[in-house]
């Protein structure tokens, strides 16, 4: 396919005889073998599949390539191999889901109703092969009954060696049964069989919580089998946690399938020589989480250990930074910035405007008149060219658009095709490729307000979609040029926290050439890893923030600030002012961005006797004492863990993360030191998510013992004249089980330090925990709404040092989009105050999300532009009409609804 | 004095799912030159297969 003549039109596809599985529906429909993956597909360019086209297999067809109006269908493409010089590689190939086929306990491949997770997300989505509807495939009738069954494929070693845990499934599983229940129509009973419910990640116990009261069930067992009935539906026998076998009923079951790497990878891998973890994942260390073992490969994703979206998102930007860090010499050499032609003046030109009618192949011409709309629109004010496009985004046809304007001087342009959302800048993009100022600009929806939603009414469909763009119309002529304010950036950051994740990001700041700020309000850097022994790959962790302090001394580009904290914050992204209290008075820093590595506390417990036994400590305190020396662990013969210490309840609604893996990795250290020693681990889940479980099956081989317990019967703790006696309530037994022990471990919370000061004067939000909250919780895990300011590590949320090391390379990254561009351009489509109406009644700067609105010294409303984001609210709430919106003027709005 | 060693600023991304594309996102935008290698026809990955994402119930599209 010629990619620059193909519109995506599909009539390729239309024509194509061939029909196979869709590999996009998991293979529950059929597509063509000239295709496109799915309606989104970016690029959207459609292609034929040479094994399953009829003209490569047999010589005869091209039915394509006849009804292609643009002959884009080339069959003469080769393979090309090309040489390419790059400075460094990311690895992102991802995962594969785990294929359950080959297992015979799974009844997967047999039994018609058994689904894979990744087909049930195609059952629910609306682009799927029922448009949505929750039907099961071998009736497609609605299911009543639908079982979940978890840790298929992992924390497996029996059949399938993925002695992992996959991370993602439980909450993905809980997601498929919460909007599964949405979409029924009937009382959907959703069940889901688990080992342990690992909800561990920021929001995710909230979620849980959610589902249980939304009645989804959760059932602590794993299956024995599944059979088959007669009507097809599927009988689950499974024995419950005090051991009595039960048999359940059916409809369907989706196998909540886990996450491996395909063979296709690990081959890549091993021809790139690059080490693979023991679930073949590829080996990264805790404290270099993005960096494979060949020098100048980096890897993100679940490629590196299954992981989550916002995670991947995470250690994407970590592996941008750290792909960068050692090519900063070479930053923009290849890399071109965009030039256009110099800007047309139209002030005062009497409005030209040029119409262009879109008919989106079929999407809007099959249900609009486009001829009809086209013809209506010659008809309207100031319209001086008006021309229907089969496709406006194409390619040519911009290049088309672009001469047309220049050709005939057209000074405004509307396109009524589909939604400023996604094309808006798009089309700008054409219009300053043409020389007019992009704002002059407006798009009429008649794609996904019009022809979509009214497909059965094509004739009332057309007289929309000319109002539509008379509406349209009546806005452009009133359209002003807008200038968008230049930015200077500063180029330095500021670094608020000197833990781990603030040295890390100091020195990935420096490694890019960008000087920094750091600022610690204790006497040392180094935070709380200083009170950590070891990661969970057992590496000591001293010696590596030594190594880091010592990086930071010798780092000219940085400048460390000890005993210091920050007074006053003002300013916005690229010009930042912020004012340091420390021992030597205050110093005011000029910065271009901020990142916020502020850490967090450990929660200090007032039950199971801490605070007034010595022998009953947190874990930091254990670890703190025995890498003082005040703790011997081949001295402990009977150590209890009490997991859950302030987390996951209602004071703290939150998995902390990191303590049952802390707890097994003591454990494993009390058993090194002494096999001897008795060790219990009181827990309510076990959440060793990826490859920490194999961690917790090391602790089971070597004799460490788990007991579970839940929050209604909490384990309790009393001194005796020997020693601690430790109670709690076996649930396989049930009854109470005494333990003898001389340390009590308990794996406290981590607690937000709830920092309401940063928070007002960087203009970030924070949760209802505490924890800092950030732009977007799946794709801009380090990004805040407030431009320029980013954060890294605990201030976020709870997360083991791998992930705050990656999430600092992240901010760094994030940070250096900022501080690499000289100047920033900012959207002209700003509030403006006309101070003559302003009476400074406050509604406005009260109202404001972007604290964008200041007093001036008349006590009248102003507005600061480089915060500003066009939002309108100032516009809406103001009595006295003072504010109006650039680009969406109350005039503009006016005409629009007067056109009507 | 050792001649400074000559460095590449381009960089290759393996992989076209979402922390491929965010990786090629962000190297571009720092001033990098991105190759982002896919071997599917679209870019995406498996998230675009994801109907809902956790916990916030976004479409993943």
């Amino acid at each position: 396919m010629d990619l620059d003549k193909c519109i995506a039109c599909g009539a390729c596809s239309d024509k194509c005889p061939k029909r196979i599985p869709n590999e996009y529906n998991e293979g529950l429909d059929k597509r063509k073998a000239a295709y496109v993956r799915y309606a989104q597909a970016v690029p959207l360019k459609y292609g034929i599949d040479a094994e399953n086209c009829i003209y490569f297999q047999k010589g005869k067809c091209k039915a394509c390539q006849k009804f292609c109006p643009t002959g884009a269908v080339n069959y003469e493409q080769q393979e090309e191999v090309r040489d390419i010089q790059v400075g460094s590689v990311i690895i992102s190939a991802g995962f594969k889901p785990f294929d359950p086929t080959p297992y015979v306990q799974y009844s997967y491949a047999n039994f018609t109703n058994v689904v894979t997770a990744l087909e049930f997300e195609r059952i629910l989505a609306a682009s799927g092969p029922w448009m949505g509807h929750l039907v099961r495939p071998s009736d497609e009738a609605e299911p009543k009954k639908i079982a979940w069954i978890q840790c298929v494929g992992s924390r497996e070693v029996n059949t399938c060696d993925h002695p992992y845990c996959s991370a993602v499934c439980c909450m993905y599983a809980i997601k498929e049964a919460v909007i599964a229940k949405e979409h029924s129509h009937t009382d959907l009973d959703a069940a889901i069989f688990f080992m342990d419910m690992r909800t561990f990640g920021k929001d995710f116990e909230r979620y849980y919580e959610g589902a249980q009261e939304d009645g989804v069930r959760f059932i602590r067992s794993r299956i024995h089998s599944i059979s088959e009935l007669e009507d097809r539906s599927l009988q689950i026998e499974y024995a419950t946690e005090d051991g009595q076998a039960r048999v359940e009923t059916f409809d369907m079951v989706v196998l909540s399938q886990g996450l491996e790497t395909a063979p296709e990878t690990i081959e890549l891998c091993q021809k790139l020589d690059i080490d693979l973890s023991p679930g073949k994942f590829i080996s990264t260390s805790c404290f270099e989480p993005v960096t494979t073992s060949r020098p100048g490969v980096y890897v993100c994703g679940a490629l590196a250990g299954p992981k989550d979206i916002p995670l991947s998102v995470m250690e994407a930007s970590a592996a941008a930074c750290a792909a960068a860090g050692k090519l900063s010499s070479a930053r923009g050499s290849l890399a071109q910035e965009q030039e256009f032609p110099e800007e047309r003046p139209v002030a005062g030109d009497v409005p030209r405007v040029g119409v262009f009618v879109c008919s989106c192949g079929i999407n809007i011409a099959g249900v609009v008149d486009v001829e009809a709309v086209a013809e209506y629109a010659k008809t309207l004010p100031y319209v001086t060219y008006v021309r229907n496009n089969l496709f406006s985004c194409s390619q040519d046809t911009q290049d088309k658009m672009a001469e047309v304007i220049a050709e005939e001087g057209l000074n405004r342009v509307v396109v009524a095709a589909c939604t400023p959302r996604t094309h808006e800048p798009l089309f700008q993009e054409t219009l300053v490729n043409a020389g007019l100022n992009k704002y002059l600009f407006e798009m009429a929806n008649i794609r996904n307000q019009d022809s979509w939603v009214h497909s059965g009414d094509p004739e009332a469909a057309t007289e929309k979609a000319m109002d539509l763009v008379r509406m349209a119309v009546a806005k452009a002529a009133l359209l002003a040029p807008l200038q968008e304010v230049q930015l200077e950036v500063t180029p330095g950051a500021m670094v608020i926290g000197g833990g781990v994740s603030g040295m890390n990001a100091a020195l990935n700041l420096a490694a890019q050439g960008y000087s920094c700020h750091l600022v610690e309000r204790d006497n040392a850097l180094g935070g709380n890893a200083r009170s950590l022994r070891v990661t969970a790959q057992n590496q000591p962790i001293a010696p590596y923030l030594e190594e880091l302090r010592e990086r930071i001394e010798a780092e000219p580009l940085i400048t460390v600030h000890l005993n210091t904290v920050i007074k006053e914050g003002e300013g916005f992204v690229g010009n930042f002012k912020t004012t340091l209290a420390g021992d030597s008075g205050e110093e005011v820093v000029e910065h271009g961005v901020t990142l916020i590595c502020t850490g967090a506390g450990e929660y200090k417990p007032s039950e199971y006797l801490y605070g007034e036994d010595p022998r009953v400590m947190t874990h930091l305190e254990i670890d703190q004492a025995v890498l003082g020396g005040d703790l011997d662990l081949s001295e402990v013969n009977k150590a209890v863990f009490i997991q859950c210490v302030g987390s996951r309840d209602p004071e703290h609604p939150y998995c902390s993360k990191v303590c049952c893996t802390h707890s097994v990795e003591s454990a494993l250290a009390i058993k090194e030191a002494n096999p001897e020693a008795q060790v219990v681990i009181l827990y309510r889940d076990i959440r060793t998510f990826g490859e920490r479980e194999l961690l917790y099956k090391e602790a089971r081989s070597k004799g460490v013992l788990f007991v579970r317990y839940d929050l209604e019967h909490k384990p309790e703790v009393k001194a005796t004249d020997d020693g601690l006696m430790v109670t709690v309530r076996d649930h396989v037994l049930d009854r109470d089980l005494l333990i003898e022990a001389d340390l009590v471990g308990l794996a406290t919370a981590i607690v937000s330090h709830k920092s309401n000061d940063l928070a007002q004067m960087f203009k970030i939000p924070m949760d209802s925990d505490g924890w800092f909250l950030e732009a977007h919780q799946k794709l801009r895990p380090v990004d805040f709404a407030t431009d320029g300011v980013f954060m890294a590590g605990l201030a976020h949320y709870p997360k083991p040092l791998e992930e705050a090391v990656a999430q600092a390379q992240a901010a760094v990254a994030r940070a250096v989009t900022v501080l690499s561009s000289k100047e920033m351009m900012l959207p002209g489509t700003v509030a403006t105050i006309d101070q003559r109406k302003c009476v400074g009644c406050g509604v406005c700067w009260t109202v404001c999300p972007y604290q964008a609105i200041d007093q001036d010294e008349n006590g009248l409303a102003v507005v600061n532009e480089a915060l500003c984001k066009g939002c309108g609210t100032c516009v809406a709430s103001c009595r006295s009409g003072a504010p109006n919106l650039r680009g969406f003027t109350n005039q503009g709005v006016m005409a629009q609804i007067l056109a009507l | 004095m050792a001649k400074a060693k000559q460095v590449t600023g381009a960089v290759m991304v393996v992989g076209g799912g979402i922390a491929g594309m965010q990786s090629a996102l962000d190297l571009a935008n720092s001033g990098y030159y991105v190759y982002l290698v896919e071997k599917s026809p679209a870019i995406g990955g498996v998230m675009s297969q994801l109907d809902k994402t956790f916990p916030t119930n976004d479409c993943a599209m």
